[in-house]
């Protein structure tokens, strides 16, 4: 039973070919707008990259450059097929092409797919990578003076600036660490030492936040230190002032940020894919009915073409069959040779 | 003796008016550019206006974007002229426009000389409306209650942040006004007392600048006040410490920016005159050699063209004698009617 026969008299077919072959440069133009988004996302992940624990969220960008590639070469091909189309006599040269050509064109659209549902998918697993990047760099912001880590403080600082946010979860992470090198508290001052010792660490804790976390649409001048001590400021009081410092935590402002921009992307993606599907639903009814003209003398005759020679199941089965009686097999040969 | 003569056949003519219609081309979107330079010249003045005195002139950008506009008109008009001189009926239409044509793309290639010439100059005029606005800015920066002024702390925070300057020639400006609004002041304590005691005006100055002055590349956390005292803070030295705060004052910042990018406008203003000329000689040449075919009833026979019909010497010489017989007309004339006046 051939799945979604039509009728292709000499003119319809004619169209069709001229028809893809403008669609096959639009979806060239389109994998190469795929490739750049996908270099494009790569490099805003790259920025980022210290404050990232793992690098698991690249396979989204990767796949889309990947795919983008990929597409050139699939739909560069589609047009150099459609040219050769309309004369009869050049189409035959591509049979043995084509079988390989499917295999490698849907595997790629498949991907295109697969990417886009990635990018909606991966929110979890940038959360909690991010989560840990930004645990790891508060907790070095003071290491200033440590090989590896000494630009810690700056990226943390030009962050928070950035995206407007303070802290990991919110501004309360600061109280949590100690953000000030030893190098520069004195130890023998009382209240250096008071603090110290309040601690099971021995870290010097207060409830300050770095300058980067303040806010500049506030109409005073910012608060940074004794942030829950409403009497140490005039006119203070800090459960209900917001404009002081950035209230929301560096994790939620980079996962909106990402999520907005892969979002976006996968959109873009997604009408790409469905281009990449019509070109290539076009390019089999135009082989079917070219196949269908091979030895005949008219070539204006009419045509009919199909997407699949056989209904869907049996086309499924005609491939898998050989793969079960090759593990079958095996599966044979070892209990041969096991008993 | 005219000026740089080229013998031209045929296909030389024809060759050289396609050239020419591609360079008329180039020269329009070389003509969107400068318009579209000096619209973003306009809006970047535009972002900062509130750091410049309110009598800051615009017309360096207002006259990019004019001359721009110009260069598409003329260059299109150029390009039409090219590509209809191939055809002798409809050359013989433009034919008499011709020489104005020509005498105005050098007024305009001279309009664009000078554009380029103030872009590179309007540095100077940019230094005092920025050290006037900047200076105004720092003393409203308290007045976030004030209507029309309390947005004035957010930007000049946030200018100070992405400019990574602090204050207007240095950090010790805010050292001289009071940035902290007496609201946040509580009167009833001893040391806001003094402060405010200490000088004439009873303002509360200090040491002290905003966090937007922090420089985040600073190994320590960023020391805001007690600037200039060393014992206040333990392993300070504020002769030394570079990179506590900003060192370069805002005025500087702002100027180096806007002076690059006027300098790059100007170096592509520059180049696109350059092009102008180069088209204008080459349509010179068209029009001369369309002009003096050897046999004007064949159109496909050689002609010559030139830059110039006589020498550069003797054509400055020509003009200032019709200049000089147009001003003796005019004497002349008015002459006749002052003696007929005093017959009568």
């Amino acid at each position: 039973m051939v799945l979604m026969k039509m009728k292709f008299p000499f003119e319809k077919r004619v169209k069709l070919a001229q028809g893809l072959w403008l669609l096959s440069w639009m979806a060239t133009l389109a994998g190469a707008f795929t490739f750049t988004l996908g270099c494009f996302l790569k490099t805003e992940l790259r920025r980022r990259a210290e404050v990232m624990d793992n690098t698991e969220i690249h396979a989204v960008p990767n796949t889309l450059m990947i795919v983008g590639l990929a597409s050139l070469g699939i739909n560069y091909f589609a047009g150099r097929m459609c040219q050769d189309a309309l004369d009869a006599g050049r189409f035959p040269r591509w049979k043995t092409f084509m079988q390989p050509y499917w295999g490698v064109s849907l595997l790629f659209t498949l991907l295109m797919l697969m990417a886009v549902i990635m990018s909606y998918a991966m929110k979890g697993n940038l959360e909690s990578s991010l989560k840990i990047g930004l645990k790891n760099g508060i907790r070095f912001y003071k290491d200033t003076d440590t090989p590896g880590r000494c630009f810690q403080k700056q990226n943390i600082d030009r962050l928070q600036m950035e995206f407007r946010c303070c802290g990991n979860t919110d501004f309360k992470d600061w109280f949590e660490v100690q953000w000030i090198s030893n190098r520069y508290l004195d130890f023998s001052s009382k209240e250096v030492k008071d603090r110290v010792k309040s601690n099971v660490d021995g870290r010097y804790l207060f409830d300050g936040v770095p300058f980067s976390c303040c806010n500049p649409s506030s109409p005073r001048p910012c608060i940074q230190d004794r942030l829950t001590n409403n009497s140490a400021h005039y006119s203070y009081e800090h459960q209900t002032e917001e404009l002081n410092i950035y209230i929301r935590g560096c994790r939620e402002a980079l996962v909106n940020y990402y999520m907005g921009l892969m979002n976006t992307i996968g959109a873009g993606v997604l009408s790409v894919f469905l281009l990449q599907s019509s070109v290539l639903v076009s390019l089999r009814y135009l082989q079917t009915t070219m196949e269908a003209l091979a030895g005949q003398e008219n070539t204006e005759i009419e045509t009919e073409g199909y997407l699949l020679e056989k209904g869907v199941k049996e086309t499924i089965m005609e491939y898998v069959t050989p793969v079960l009686v090759f593990l079958q097999l095996n599966q044979v040969g070892s209990e041969d040779t096991e008993a | 003796m005219a000026l740089m003569v080229v013998k031209f056949d045929l296909k030389k003519r024809v060759k050289l008016a396609q050239f020419l219609w591609l360079m008329y081309w180039f020269s329009v979107m070389a003509g969107v550019l400068v318009f579209s330079m000096g619209l973003f010249f306009k809006i970047e003045l535009r972002k900062r206006s509130e750091m410049m005195d309110n009598n800051e002139s615009h017309f360096v950008p207002n006259l990019l974007i004019a001359v721009g506009l110009l260069a598409c008109g003329i260059n299109a008009l150029g390009g039409k002229i090219c590509y209809d001189s191939l055809d002798p009926i409809k050359f013989s239409r433009w034919k008499p426009m011709l020489k104005p044509f020509l005498v105005s793309c050098v007024a305009f290639n001279c309009l664009l000389v000078l554009t380029a010439l103030l872009c590179f100059l309007m540095r100077i005029p940019l230094q005092f409306t920025l050290a006037e606005g900047l200076k105004n800015a720092l003393r409203f920066y308290k007045d976030t209650d004030t209507p029309g002024r309390c947005y004035m702390k957010r930007t000049l925070d946030q200018m100070q942040i992405e400019f990574r300057c602090c204050g207007n020639n240095n950090f010790r400006d805010w050292f001289e006004i009071q940035w902290v609004s007496n609201r946040y002041l509580d009167f009833s304590a001893k040391e806001v007392k003094d402060r405010i005691g200490s000088n004439v005006d009873g303002k509360y100055l200090m040491d002290a600048v905003p966090f937007s002055c922090c420089n985040p590349g600073s190994p320590r956390p960023c020391i805001q006040y007690q600037v200039t005292n060393n014992t206040a803070h333990y392993s300070y030295d504020h002769h030394t410490e570079d990179l506590n705060i900003w060192k370069r004052g805002c005025r500087d910042a702002l100027i180096s920016y806007y002076g690059g990018m006027m300098n790059t406008i100007g170096a592509l203003v520059l180049l696109v005159a350059i092009l102008e000329v180069i088209v204008m000689i080459g349509l010179q040449y068209v029009n001369t050699s369309q002009c003096n075919l050897a046999n004007p009833e064949d159109p496909e026979s050689e002609s010559e063209g030139w830059i110039l019909e006589k020498t550069v010497k003797e054509t400055f010489t020509d003009i200032m004698d019709k200049m000089k017989a147009m001003s003796k007309g005019n004497a002349v004339e008015e002459g006749g009617v002052d003696g007929v006046a005093t017959v009568s």
